[in-house]
This record gives structure tokens, sequence and C-alpha cells, in this order.
């Protein structure tokens, strides 16, 4: 117990009244009116995949919907530019079943250094979660998306979405996750507005960002 | 947090800024732009007030059981793998900081841009213990080159324009790619090459963060850029610092948060990048995670009963880019790392009222009411301002004249004819007017005015000795 720590709450204490039991401060909180609506789009009547596509594509992201037959043909073809691409653990073998037999695939095994990331072209990954809203994507950094650096060094980022992962809104997005793992929530490739409030697209993030949205049928 | 050395009191400050063209019409371009795209964010989704309100009443119930979620949050990110410390002060954080920076065996660090460091001072502190610390953020960065000061929450060198960021790049970036214009996407790329070696070497990242759930652990980094996953992915040991308000009870208020931050901030759905994490997680990102509570003043401010709803700030900047005296005098006049509406009730309440500039800045307002109506959290920045300066007056020191000049007023317009007769006198108030035909200052009594208003001249005539003569005929 440090004495700075007794301190501030001792602070707190004298500022907001005594604490609460805890039971009490989770009733309370429990308690706490949230008049906003948790979906903003009712998915009967909304195509949430589309709604997903067109706002993704808004971020200058580019976006292809495909169906899983298609899938492994449109990866090799969003691909065939890059040098050497990244492949995290877990990534189904079926996506790569297209590539050229002579294609440069880069495991991160054993892991790669910051420098070493920064000599492969790009990476291909799954996702989470996706968010139809804001056109949001999710990793959360288990199978088929590899640890946080590798989506980060690389100047482009393919990654495939599969129709069911599409979620409408941000609470429904937010409630399929684990709080325990690490998350990085993408909404198109890095941008900046720091110069006169211009959006300019690619700054430190991957300049690229490529969406395949994966449906059963188009 | 610092009070920026000789820091004069708003008026004068702000009438030195107000007599810079440039800087009037590189704010005035920047705000226009933003205020129309942050309507538009925010008109798309017609819950904006239920949602509003929502996140006053979290930030509230928060606020008021902070003695509860604080030690819940430590014990969750100490179950994580992190470790927490706490700091009553800039001084102490400052000095937490550089010992961990050390122990991690650095002599520089990568930042990202936190409003939480800006006000504890810490790159000056790790400097004097020759601890270099590069800011990443593309604003952040132009104001570290250029030697400035930050000016908006958001975009801290929106003061600057493309002509001027291209000339402070060529000059001052070693590395600076030949030929380069003045481009927008020419200068991001150029920072882009900049610091990627730095990213890539770098063992020690330093961040804020925007929100820290205490039922998880979580901590909330919201940016744009990718410097913020750069710092915060990439170094083997993390270091956040965090002001103890922006703990939020559970991971569900992000729902919340989330739809409020980005639309209000950079007026988009979603920021590019928000990066989420739980202490250590074994493979992935730093190994060594260090979170520093900062008190420096806000439990102060939790024991106003008005001014403690400053403490929900979520730092969007939606207040400065709608504010009429912020577009006009730009961001240095507040004297502090929080500028605008938002720094004019906040700054004076962290640091207490002891200089000149922070007994000026509740009075640097027109009290428009705008602020309090964008607000994604709803703070009621014209009540605490009203009462800032209601306690300002009641200590009876700076402001006495003023109430002399608003008694006197009263008495002249209580009687018609002793109105008519003040008219005239102040027709000859028009003397005292310079070229400008602007008074700047009268004598005492009366400078009391005048110290922190301009005063049109007055017309030749009053309207109604005017109308008294021509009985609104026109001659």
């Amino acid at each position: 117990m440090s004495a700075a720590r007794e301190e501030i709450l001792a602070r707190i204490r004298a500022a907001a009244g005594p604490a609460a039991a805890p039971a009490e401060v989770d009733a309370a909180y429990a308690a706490l009116p949230r008049p906003y609506r948790r979906a903003h789009h009712d998915p009967s009547a909304t195509d949430v995949v589309a709604l997903f596509a067109e706002r993704a594509a808004d971020y200058r992201a580019v976006v292809q919907r495909v169906t899983e037959g298609e899938l492994p043909a449109a990866v090799a073809a969003a691909v065939a530019p890059l040098a050497s691409v990244l492949i995290p653990d877990g990534l189904p073998e079926e996506w790569l079943a297209k590539l050229p037999p002579g294609a440069d695939l880069v495991r991160d095994e054993p892991p790669l250094s910051a420098t070493g990331l920064d000599q492969i072209s790009g990476v291909v990954t799954g996702c989470a979660v996706a968010i139809a809203e804001t056109g949001t994507i999710i990793l959360d950094h288990g199978p088929a998306q590899g640890r946080r650096a590798l989506t980060l060094v690389p100047d482009f980022h393919l990654v495939v979405v599969r129709a069911g992962q599409v979620a409408a809104d941000i609470a429904d997005a937010l409630a399929r996750l684990d709080p325990a793992r690490p998350h990085t929530l993408i909404s198109g490739p890095s941008a900046t507005s720091d110069i006169e409030l211009i959006r300019v697209e690619g700054v430190h993030g991957p300049r690229n960002l490529h969406i395949l949205i994966a449906s059963l049928s188009q | 947090m610092p009070t920026y050395l000789g820091m004069p009191a708003f008026p004068q400050a702000a009438k030195k800024a107000v007599a810079d063209s440039q800087l009037r019409r590189n704010l005035t371009h920047a705000t226009t732009a933003i205020r129309t795209k942050r309507a538009k964010a925010v008109g798309e989704l017609d819950d904006w007030e239920q949602l509003r309100q929502t996140a006053k009443a979290i930030k509230d119930h928060t606020l008021a059981n902070l003695g509860t979620y604080l030690p819940r949050l430590e014990e969750n990110v100490t179950k994580a793998g992190g470790r927490v410390h706490w700091a009553r002060d800039a001084a102490e954080a400052n000095a937490i900081v550089t010992d961990l920076v050390r122990q991690a065996g650095a002599d520089k660090v990568v930042k990202v841009k936190s409003m939480a460091t800006q006000e504890t001072g810490l790159n000056e502190a790790l400097a004097a213990a020759g601890i270099a610390a590069i800011e990443t953020d593309l604003a952040e960065l132009i104001v570290q080159l250029g030697h400035d000061r930050p000016s908006h929450i958001l975009v801290p060198a929106i003061h600057r324009n493309r002509a001027e960021i291209g000339e402070l790049f060529r000059r001052t970036m070693d590395d600076a790619p030949a030929g380069l214009t003045d481009d927008p996407p020419r200068l991001t790329a150029a920072a882009r090459q900049h610091l990627r070696s730095e990213f890539l070497a770098a063992t020690v990242g330093i961040s804020g963060a925007n929100f820290a759930i205490a039922g998880t652990g979580s901590l909330v980094v919201v940016e744009s850029e990718g410097n913020g996953r750069m710092c915060l992915t990439l170094p083997d040991t993390l270091i956040s610092v965090v002001g103890i308000e922006k703990v939020l009870p559970s991971w569900r208020d992000l729902e919340v948060f989330l739809a409020l931050l980005p639309r209000s901030s950079t007026a988009e759905r979603m920021n590019p990048y928000t990066t989420i994490w739980s202490g250590v997680t074994p493979g992935d990102g730093p190994q060594d995670f260090h979170l520093v509570l900062l008190d420096n003043g806000r439990t102060d401010t939790l024991a106003d009963a008005t001014g403690r709803q400053a403490l929900r700030c979520i730092r969007c900047s939606a207040c400065l880019n709608v504010c009429p005296v912020y577009e006009r005098t730009g961001g240095h006049a507040y004297g502090s790392p929080y500028p605008g509406p938002i720094g004019a009730i906040l700054s004076p309440q962290l640091r207490g009222v002891g200089s000149a500039i922070d007994a000026s800045l509740p009075f640097a307002s027109s009290l428009c009411g705008a602020c309090y109506e964008v607000c994604p959290v709803a703070i009621n920045i014209p009540e605490v301002l009203v009462e800032q300066r209601a306690r300002s007056v009641a200590d009876g020191q700076k402001h006495y004249s003023e109430r002399i000049v608003f008694g006197a007023s009263g008495y002249v317009l209580r009687s018609p004819r002793r109105l008519a007769a003040a008219q005239r006198v102040a027709s000859f108030g028009r003397h005292l007017a310079g070229r400008s035909g602007r008074i700047r200052r009268l004598p005492p009594p009366l400078s009391a005015w005048t110290d922190t208003r301009d005063a049109p001249a007055p017309p030749p005539e009053s309207f109604r000795a005017w109308w008294a003569r021509t009985r609104g005929t026109g001659q």
C-alpha cells in the first residue's frame, strides 16, 4: 500500500463521501437508465453485410464481396502484387489454395523482430467481429489473426470477413468479445487530420486495407 | 500542470492572438470545416441525446464511486499482469515514469499523444533526467519540432497551416525528402518515414488512455494514425499515465463512449484505430506494463459540487471547435494544455486560481452556450463559468470596479431623463477612440471595464436623440 494510494483514496472520501459497499455500487450501476438504442438497424429490414461493405468503403478501404467458393481466387488476386505475404497461425489453408506455387509466404515462427516485419510486403488475416454501423473490423488476435504487430508493421493488410461475423451495431459487436484478450478496432487505413483538419489516408499503420467479405452466396 | 512561464492573463494574451490575422485565418478555416462534419456525423444517430444523457449518468455514477472503482481497476490490471502506481501530483507521476524508464535501461521513449503527460510536463522532466521523449502524433511532432506549444486538444498544431508546416519540416527534419512540398499527403509521408526507425527500435512506450475499464482491467486508446498502435505494441515496456477520472465501470460502457467520442471529435463514425488491452498478453505486445493513476488536482475538483462535472470530459474537443472566443484567440491564449471552453473551467480547478491566467479564465467566454450544446457528456460549461465568476466577484478584488459600473448603469437606466443625459455624455466618448474606432482603455475606475473588453466608439447621436429630432422621417 503506497502512501500516495492511501492519500488519494482519502481525498476521494473527503470529496465524495465514504465508499459504499461494492454490492450497493453495482446495484446503483445496474439501475442506471440506458434510454439509447443498442441497435440502430433492424436486422430483418437491413442487409447488415451490405451496410458494412458500404461503410467500410467510405473510409477508402478496398472492399470486395465474394462467395466462399470465390474466396481463394480473390485472395490470390489481392496479394498478387506483393513480394512477400505474412501468414498468421490458424489461417485456413483453403484461403491460400489459389496462390501461385512460387509465392513467398512467411510464417511468424520463430517470432519476427519489428525490423523483420518491416521487410514483409503484406499480411492476410481473418477477424473476430465486424460492425456494420461504423464499417469497423475488430481483431482479437486469436487464430488466423496473429499477434498485434503482424497487422501493424507491413504496409498492406488483407482481411477476410465472413458474413456471419458482421454485427449490426457497436453494442452487439462488443458483446461477442472476450475483454481479457487484446483488441484492435480498425476502421479504414491509417489516417490523420492533423494538417488543417483535412483527412489524409496512410500514416503509420498499413496504408492499404483490403477487405474481402465472404458470403455463402452472392 | 504547467502554467506556462510568464503567461499573461487571458485578455492580454487574447489581444495579441486576435491581432494575428494568419492565426485567425488558420483557425476559422479548420474549425468551420470540422463543425459542419461533426453536425452531419451526430445527425446520423437519432438517439444522440439519449447516448449523451447515458454517458453523463455513467460518468457521474463513476465519479461518485471512485473509491470503489479505482481499487477495482487496480485489482484487475494487477491480475492481468500489469503494475499499478499512484501519483498525487505531476511531480510524483514524472518521478515514477522516470524511474521506470531508467529501470528499463532506456534513454529514449516513444510517446502517443497524451493530455495527462502534457499536463504533468513529463517530456521536460524526462529531458532533465537525460531521457529523450519522441512525440509520434503528427500534430504533436509539428509542435515538438517547432519548439511550440499545443493549441488544441485533438489537433495541437491547428494554429499552423500547410505552408508553415512544410517550411518547418524542410528546416528541422534532417531526413526530409528532397523537394518536399506543402501538400498534406507529402508532409504526412515525410513524418511516416521520419518516425519509422524510431518505432522499430523503441524499447519503452508512453501513453495515456481514453478509458480504463474497472471491471476488466482494460485500457482503451483511441487514435487515427497508427502511431498509437506502434507505441502500444512494439516496445518491451509500456507506461500509461491516466487521470483517475478516466475509469469506467464495465466493458459494456464502451458501446456508449465509442459511439460518442469519434463523432464528437473527428466527426467520423469510428476513428481508424482503437487499441484495447488488459495487462500483459504473453507473446503479444509489451511484456512489462505499468499504469500510473494520476490525481493532480482531480480530487480537489471532485470536492466542488458544481465544478466536478468537468471531470466527465472525454477530451473530444467539440467545445473548442464551436467556441466563438476560441476561434478568434486560438488555444495559446488560455495558457494551459487544456484550451477552449473546457480548459477555461478545468485549468483553474486543477491548478487553483493562484496565477493571473487562471484567475482570468472564467471570464474568457461570452457564455453563448454552444459548448454545452455539443458536449457529448453534457458538461454545463456556462454554469461552471458563472459559478467561478460569482466566486471571483465574491472574493472582491479583481472585478470590484465592474460592480461600480453595473451599479451606476442600474441608476441611469431606471430614469429616461438620466439615460438621455448619459447618452449625450457618451457621445463625447467618441473622442476617446483611436483611429481604429475602438476604445481600448478608459481611465480608472472605468478601466476595469476596458481591461477585459474593447468597446466600439459610441455613435455621434443616440437613437433616442435621433428619434426626438426627426420623428423617424429620416431627415
